[in-house]
Formats: structure tokens, sequence, C-alpha cells
């Protein structure tokens, strides 16, 4: 092997540099920056219309209300994820890259998440007032949606990395992933309970960090391969 | 100094079996066209070859050097301008400035667009920002699978001096085309008529 | 040992194999549910608080406990298909898939049922009855992922990845759900009394454990002969055990 044959970009740079392509990529359409933001607005706005107005009816359902909320909005942008990639042959140069396409994945979904989950996490504050949670809870709420929805972007990345190669996989990766985030629902949303009843809501928070750590060590893992069997079904 | 080795490859596309027996021995300083008529698996060696295919592939296949490969699919996003999309190319395999990449636009003549996002350009200019990346690549092995597809003139012999240019230099290449022997006695050819699987 | 090994991935020997195996299997299993069925719903005691209405449980318990089971043996293919690549471990993963799906609706159908004398109503979101569900669409999306690949030797590597996937989160789901349970229910309304079922009524459940045990393996055997055949229409030893040749 010449030395022109070596690895010649760290993995650190090839890392940012995927961050900064996905990353510049999702800032130049600004649509697809509001979009989970103005659904998750426009659905919260639909519970106090179905239920009623009742305030304290709404702010007793206010963390479960927000944390499904979330949730969905999270599922529909996860589809996205890899589709451009997939369509537009990226994937396969990602694949040929010197450096495990598990790590360069896991920067393209880290991208993704600062523009969709990470934003929510930080308006969700509004919408929560807008149903009547208490205030005491909303630290507790941020927090528990920072981590959570990095949990569900993970979970969703794999999800969207198994069905790029199909049409219309939309309603397949739903069927996929919902069962998935199970956990982080119950965890996230408990969270929340027990800080408007001034619980313990720390043990809840760490133990979505527990999930967050464990899906940033094995999801990179799973998305990999499944880009790989999305690319030999394509 | 063989750049790649493959030996008895057989591939198989879905359930149906298209190739078999295929071996191949790629040397630096070579120049090869595989051929055969539509849907004969050019493409599918090819990726299989490049690396990207796994499934379905059997035998064995050793590339020996950084590989390159442009396929069909441009690989640069829409939203973005050529700048960066070979500044951050995913398959990039060097630190690469400004100036490196300005280069290279102005040799596949597209100075003054280094901030047009993409989506914005022709077919053929969009082709001519993927092909600039093999200006910017340590690559030793390049496949290029029909690259002429959508080039005007200019764009082919400008295509076609990159590769013996790069074949000059202790390079490979292995390439596709609807052209038969574009580079005359230069080239092998591999006719993928012979290696059919029945 | 090894030459065993390697030859249960060769589909001709795999399909005699399978063959013998469900020769004598298929009987000594119908046999050892008859005996669960007759012991558990005529002979056992009823139950002191539940009448005879606590029997489906010799129907409801062991399709559980298979199902969940069975999502394990279909990931362990899945493991086996990736890592080695061997085509009889995707065979046994698509033929798992649905026969674990049923077991599933079984378990859920039978515990509506059994939930309707007990609690009076069809549904309670009990820990339990919820971790079934959330198996079921675990398992749903496992065979709808199958489907919706066009081609299948990618779909059963995509398969393998998300049961993997699923392996590692149903316990994780599994304790979710528990705690969430616990937490939004008072403890009265929890029941099963597992713990002090007595031996007159654990046996026939035991039997019946197997006997499902059986039935899975069974059903999941012959589903990959008849994937075997289908997937070697062409090759001669199909045509020859089909008479053809």
């Amino acid at each position: 092997m010449s030395a022109s044959d070596q690895p010649s970009l760290s993995l650190g740079a090839s890392f940012f540099r995927q961050f900064l392509r996905h990353g510049k990529a999702l800032a130049a359409s600004p649509a697809d920056l509001l979009n989970p933001l103005l659904f998750f607005f426009m659905v919260v706005t639909l519970f106090p219309l179905g239920l009623g107005p009742d305030p304290e009816r709404l702010s007793q359902m206010a963390p479960g209300i927000l944390w499904v909320v979330a949730l969905l909005a999270s599922l529909m942008v996860s589809g996205k994820l890899f589709a451009s990639d997939f369509e537009d042959g990226s994937l396969e140069q990602l694949c040929l890259a010197q450096h495990p396409l598990a790590i360069l994945a896991l920067a393209e979904v880290l991208a993704h998440w600062l523009g969709t989950g990470f934003l929510l996490a930080l308006v969700s504050p509004v919408f929560a007032l807008m149903v009547g949670l208490p205030i005491q809870a909303l630290p507790v709420l941020v927090i528990s949606l920072l981590l959570g929805s990095l949990c569900l972007t993970l979970i969703g990345a794999v999800g969207s990395a198994l069905t790029v190669s199909i049409r219309r996989g939309g309603l397949l990766l739903s069927l996929i992933i919902i069962p998935l985030h199970v956990p982080v629902l119950i965890f996230g949303s408990t969270a929340v309970v027990e800080a408007t009843r001034d619980g313990n809501a720390v043990s809840w928070l760490a133990l979505l960090a527990a999930l967050v750590l464990a899906s940033l060590a094995l999801a990179p893992l799973a998305i990999g391969a499944a880009l790989r069997i999305s690319l030999d079904n394509g | 100094m063989s750049l790649l080795i493959a030996t008895e490859v057989a591939i198989e596309r879905g359930d149906r079996p298209l190739l078999r027996g295929v071996s191949l021995c790629v040397e630096s300083g070579e120049l090869w066209q595989l051929v055969g008529p539509n849907g004969v698996g050019k493409s599918s060696l090819m990726r299989a070859l490049a690396g990207l295919a796994r499934l379905g592939v059997e035998g064995a296949i050793r590339r020996q050097a950084a590989a390159l490969f442009i396929g069909h699919s441009s690989a640069l996003k829409r939203a973005l301008t050529p700048l960066d999309n070979l500044r951050l190319h995913p398959a990039c395999d060097m630190p690469v400035d400004d100036q490196q990449i300005a280069r290279a636009l102005r040799s596949v003549s597209l100075a003054g667009y280094e901030s047009v996002p993409v989506g914005a350009l022709s077919a053929g200019q969009q082709r001519r920002v993927a092909l600039a990346r093999l200006l910017i690549t340590r690559a030793r092995l390049w496949f290029l699978d029909e690259p002429f597809t959508a080039l005007d003139t200019a764009g082919c012999e400008w295509l076609e001096q990159q590769i013996t240019g790069h074949v000059a230099s202790g390079g490979a290449v292995v390439f596709t085309s609807h052209q038969q022997s574009r580079f005359g006695a230069r080239q092998h050819d591999l006719d993928l008529a012979r290696y059919v699987s029945l | 040992m090894w030459s065993f090994i390697h030859k249960l991935g060769s589909p001709p020997w795999f399909f005699r194999f399978g063959g013998s195996l469900v020769r004598w299997l298929l009987p000594l299993t119908l046999i050892l549910l008859l005996v669960g069925a007759f012991w558990g719903l005529l002979v056992a005691p009823p139950d002191f608080r539940q009448g005879n209405s606590y029997r489906i449980i010799y129907i409801h318990v062991p399709a559980a406990v298979v199902a969940l089971a069975g999502y394990y043996v279909m990931a362990l293919a899945g493991a086996i298909s990736l890592i080695w690549r061997i085509k009889m471990a995707d065979i046994a993963m698509k033929a798992a898939a649905p026969v674990g799906a049923v077991l599933t609706g079984i378990a859920l159908v039978t515990g509506a049922i059994w939930g309707k004398p007990t609690w009076g109503t069809w549904w309670v979101w009990d820990a339990r009855i919820t971790s079934m569900l959330i198996l079921f669409f675990l398992y749903l999306g496992v065979v709808a992922l199958f489907e919706a690949y066009e081609n299948k030797a990618a779909a059963a590597k995509a398969c393998a990845v998300l049961s993997l996937v699923g392996t590692v989160n149903i316990p994780i789901i599994y304790k979710s759900v528990d705690w969430w349970y616990s937490l939004h229910q008072p403890a009265s309304i929890k029941f099963t009394g597992e713990s002090a079922i007595d031996a007159s009524m654990l046996y026939p459940l035991l039997l019946m454990i197997v006997a499902f045990y059986g039935l899975f393996a069974v059903t999941v055997v012959m589903n990959m002969r008849a994937e075997l055949i289908w997937h070697h229409r062409q090759s001669a030893w199909v045509r020859q055990w089909a008479g053809l040749d």
C-alpha cells in the first residue's frame, strides 16, 4: 500500500463534514425546520377542541398530550432522514467512505436531531402553557424532551434506514417504530407527571438519560447495517 | 501492481442469477471497459467490484487501493452549492481547501457557478459537478458507471483526458459506456456476455 | 456436531430431516395438546374465586409464553443470518414470524375473553396485556417489513436487523410497562396469583406449555419446508421429490 492509500482524513474530520453537510442542507430549507413545530402547535390545538376547554382536566392531561404529540412530530420527520440521501446517491458514497458507515450516519442523525427534536424541546414551554401544564414542571418538560427526542430520533433513524428503499414506506415506518418508542414515552411523560406533583422526576429523567446512552451506543450499528441492506434492495 | 483482483465472482439480482465465473485482474495503468447488452449486469458487477453491493455477490473481490465510484446518481445535495457539495462530499478522502475546489470547478467549465445551488443547474452541469470529484481525490482505482451520459462533446473530451491522464499516472479505471472501445487499443474489454448465468 | 450444523444449512438435507422431524413431533404434539386440554379443562379443580372461567389460562398462558420465546427464536435466526450468512436462517426467521404473530394474537384474544368475567370488561390496560399488545406490533412490523421489500434476500437481512433491535428493546419495554402500570394502578387489582397456583392446576399448565412449544416447532418446520420447495422449485432434488423427473 502506498501512502496515498492511507485514509488521509481523520474520523473526526469526516464526522464533522457529514454533520455540516446535513446541517447545511437542512438550514437551506427552513420549511423542514418549521414543519414539526407547526405540526406540534396545531395538534396541541386539537386537544382542547376534542376534550373541552376545562383548564383543570387539560392541565391534568397535559404531560401525556405534550409527549404523545412530540412523539408523533418526531415520527413524522424521521421518515425523511435518509430519504434524500438514498435518492440522490449520497448513501452509496457514504458506504464507500473510508470510515465506518455507522459513525458517519450518526453525524447525520445528530444534525437532523438538532434541527428537529432539539428545536421542538426548546419551544415546548409555549405549547405547554397552552394546555395548562403547571409552571414548575416546565424545566422537567424541556429536559425530558431534549433527552427523549434524541432517543426517538435515534430509534427513528433505524426505522428510516430500514424503510428508505421502500416506496411509500411511511406507514410501515410507524408500525416498526411505535412499539420501540414505548419506553421513551413512558419515562418521559412520567417524569413530567411527577414534576407536576412535585414528585421524584429526577429518577425518570435518569432512566431517559440511560436510554439515550444505550441508543447512542447501539443504534448506529443497526443504522449502518440497515443502510447497507437498503442499498442492496434499491 | 494489481489494484483489483476478482476471482470467480457470481452475481444474482433478487433470486435471478445474472453472471458467474467472472475473474478480473486490474493492474495499475490499465483501463477496463465492461461490455455487454442492456440488463446483462454491467452496473451490478461494477457495484460489486466497487464494494457497494454485498448481497447476492459470491466469489472473492480484493481491492488493494482506495477506490472512487461515480454512478448514475450524482450524490449532490440540491440545496447546497457546488462548492459545499464537493467540500463536504460523503466519500471525500482528503482535506481540501476552497481554491482547490474552485480550480476543479474551473476545469469542468463551471467557473462562476460556485455559489449557485446545485438544484438550479442543468443536468449536464450537475454531471460536471459530480465529475469534478475526479480532481479532488487520492483514489487510484476509479469505477465510473456510464460517466459520459448527459455530457456534451467538450465534456466528453475533458473526461477522456482525465481518464487517460489518471491511467498514465499509474491509476486504473473500470468504466461502462454505450459506445464501444472509446479508447481504442489502450483499453481492455471485459465482455460480460461470456459470463451470463443460465 | 459440526457436520450436523453444516448439514442443517443444506436445503435437500434439511427438507428430508424436517420431514422426519414433523412425522414424529406432530403426533406427539397433538397427543400432548389433547391430554393437556382434557386435564386442564375437565380434571383440574375450579378456582375458588374465578370458578371455571380461569381455565382459559390453559390456552392463554402457553400462547403468551411461546409467543415471547418465538420472538427470541426469530431474532436468534436473524443473528445467525447476519453473522454467518446462512440462507437457512433467513428461511427459519421468515417462517417463525407469522407463527409468533398468530400466537400473540391468540394470547390477546383469550386475554380479552378472560377479562370479561374477571374484570367485567373486555379490555383492561393491564401490564401483561399491554406488553403482549406491543409484542404483537413488533411481530407485525417484521412481517410487514418482509412483505414490503422487493429483493427477498435483502428483506430477510432487514428483518434480522429489526428483530435484533426488537430483542434488545423487549426487556426495556416490558420493564417500563410494568413500572407504568404499578404507578397508575392500585395494587389491589393485581391478579393471576401465579405464585400461589396449586399443583393440580399447575401440572396441566406446564404440559400445555410444552405442547405449545411443540406446536410452534412443528409449524415453523412445516413452514420452512414449504418455503424450501418454493425457493428451490427449479432444482433437481425438488423435481425428483415431486416425481417430475
